[in-house]
């Protein structure tokens, strides 16, 4: 008992490279981690308590702020979960747009997750870049659902309403002249799929480019390369799912395994890891992009050939069109029983999984048959993958905590709910 | 290809013999119930058995089943309901076991079978003051430092029941009772089940 040399450090909750509102207690020796406390809760806000007081549609805005990255995925969850109790079947249109958003979602969250993650470990340039490109997507999800993040746009039996017919153009203003405003306004002359279009075929170029920036950059490669290596068994021991567990090797993609909405019609591969280490989960990643963009290509196909509705036709569990509302007594009634009390859930239990693009978002909810969820249990992929923090900093060096929390991809909104 | 939930349930009850107190396939989701004494037990062959190869801990947690239809829960009070998948062969199953007393509900931990569940039974414990024993680590997750009471149990109210607010004078954060009245905008309604459908009462309305 001599030399005791080990020494506590807190990192966060206020850090940079923390995401969010992580404080990690880490116990050192040296410059290597002995064992690495994370604490989590600070963002909890006790979402699935709110939920049993609550609608089933007033929670719907809850799910996007769950994982504030992706947040139509979440909602995307929750929906199904609903839809999964009251047995609704929804319509093929509306499952191809859900798809395709989620792919954005997909794309949004792991553009986040690159540019971040690479500014952590010492590369600024692709942040800028990433966040080029997310100003085009969030532009997409303006318009369909009028917020940029927060969108609220899938609903139990659809989706809030049908694609717009136009692009929002940029206006004139102090900053940018007439030229610039016609350029940035040239895509934007179609409808939303025509902007998609154009988009996800610019798309493949942008990721050449981040690629050139970071694949085979040494720095980076020196960053990532063998860093928190999780072998096949021991990701699944630990309930790591999506990318985490794709990295080790484990080709286990609930869009291809257990497929859902329109997933088991369209085109994409699941990309794989050899070693499990940080730089592989990141050439996962990376291809998910490409895929998610493919899969994009294809939905934008489908949407602009076969026009239809975009939620069930059935009032009780969807509004009624605005017209039908201010005309049809029956429908009015309809219209103000499910924005007042809100809809009947049948008496049972659910659990719906998606993949999410951080692994699998599952929504398990029980229903007593009332107007409100009994019991909403949100399982954050998030939540396995910081609880496996600890093993996979051990024996690391101070500097890879901030790698290895970039590949976990975590944020505390879905983690704390 | 996976195999129906049927299956995966008859396979399940062959496997574990009279361990099942009740299995159920419901929404195409297949669900188990177990005694609470045989939690670790079963828990050890769902992941062992070759059939079954349940490798990953998907999502566990507590249930607080008191106010169940306004309060007409018969059974016990606290419920663990596990969500179960299997990467090898393709198939999810949900165990549930109700705890044996009310007052203290204690249930064996799975640290050792699945090392993921360890911030799900903290969290269970956290919320719903359900005792994981063996658990290597239970403490608090989600709520504050310093919190009492378990929030997500149905009796713990939603504004809960401390509030916090910075002193200027005391230069310190203070907690006091809350001083928000709780509000429901909408209530909550159960229904009977034929609730607005004309046709199933016989045409009397």
């Amino acid at each position: 008992m001599a030399d005791i040399r080990n020494y506590t450090i807190n990192f966060g909750p206020q850090h940079p490279a923390a995401h969010g509102v992580l404080r990690l207690v880490l116990e050192l020796d040296g410059e290597v981690i002995e064992r690495a406390d994370p604490h989590v809760g600070l963002l909890h806000r006790g979402t699935e308590k709110l939920a049993e007081t609550k609608t089933f549609l007033q929670s719907v805005p809850y799910m996007d702020r769950l994982d504030y990255m992706s947040m139509m995925v979440n909602e995307h969850a929750y929906c199904m979960a609903i839809e999964k109790l009251v047995g609704i079947q929804v319509p093929e249109r509306a499952q191809y747009i859900r798809v395709m958003f989620d792919e954005i979602t997909r794309i949004l969250n792991h553009l986040l997750w690159l540019g971040t993650h690479a500014l952590d470990i010492g590369a600024m340039t692709v942040f800028l870049y990433a966040f080029r490109e997310r100003e085009d997507l969030m532009d997409v999800y303006e318009a369909v659902s009028g917020a940029r993040m927060h969108a609220a746009y899938y609903r139990p039996g659809g989706v809030y309403r049908d694609l717009p017919d136009r692009m929002p153009h940029y206006q004139a203003n102090k900053r940018q002249n007439e030229a610039d405003i016609r350029r940035l306004n040239e895509n934007r002359q179609g409808s939303v799929l025509d902007f998609l279009e154009d988009f996800s075929n610019r798309f493949f170029g942008y990721m050449d480019e981040y690629e050139t920036l970071l694949t085979d950059n040494r720095i980076w490669k020196q960053r990532t390369v063998g860093i928190a290596v999780v072998d096949p068994d021991r990701a699944k021991a630990l309930g790591f799912t999506g990318p985490m567990l794709r990295g080790s090797g484990i080709a286990w993609d609930l869009r291809k395994m257990q497929p859902y909405e329109v997933y088991d019609r369209l085109d994409f591969e699941i990309p794989v890891g050899r070693t499990g280490d940080c730089y592989d989960r990141y050439l996962v990643r990376m291809e998910e992009m490409r895929q998610s963009n493919r899969i994009i290509q294809q939905c934008v196909a489908w949407l602009k050939a076969n026009p239809g509705p975009v939620i069930v036709g059935d009032h009780k569990v969807a509004p009624p069109s605005r017209v039908s509302m201010k005309t049809n007594m029956e429908e009015l009634i309809h219209h103000f029983k499910l924005f007042t009390e809100g809809m009947h859930v049948p008496e049972g239990e659910a659990y719906a999984a998606v993949e999410h693009p951080k692994g699998e978002f599952g929504v398990y909810m029980i229903s007593d048959g009332a107007n409100k969820p009994y019991r909403l249990k949100l399982r954050a992929p998030g939540f396995s993958h910081l609880a496996g923090l600890d093993e996979l900093s051990r024996g690391h060096m101070i500097a890879d905590v901030v790698a290895i929390i970039g590949t976990l991809d975590i944020v505390f909104g879905d983690i704390d709910r | 290809m996976p195999i129906t939930p049927e299956t995966l349930l008859k396979r399940v009850q062959e496997t574990l013999g009279d361990k099942v107190i009740k299995g159920a396939v419901a929404l195409g989701e297949a669900t188990i119930e177990i005694a609470p004494e045989d939690w670790h037990e079963v828990s050890l062959i769902l992941r062992d058995d070759s059939a079954l190869a349940f490798d990953l801990m998907m999502d566990l947690c507590g249930v607080d089943y008191s106010a169940y239809k306004d309060g007409a829960w018969e059974g016990k009070r606290f419920a663990v309901v596990m969500h179960l998948l299997s990467v090898k062969r393709n198939h999810r199953l949900r165990v549930r076991t109700f705890c044996a007393d009310d007052e203290l509900p204690i249930l064996a931990t799975l640290v050792e079978v699945w090392p993921a569940v360890n911030w799900f039974e903290r969290e269970a414990f956290d919320l719903y003051g359900i005792i994981f024993d063996g658990h290597p680590d239970l403490r608090r997750i989600l709520t504050d430092y310093g919190f009492i009471g378990h929030p997500f149990r149905k009796d713990f109210p939603i504004s809960g029941h401390v509030e916090m607010r910075y002193d200027p004078e005391l230069k310190r954060v203070v907690y006091q009772p809350v001083s928000i009245e709780p509000r429901e905008v909408t209530p909550r309604i159960v229904r009977e089940d034929i609730y607005g459908d004309v046709g199933q009462r016989g045409g009397v309305v």
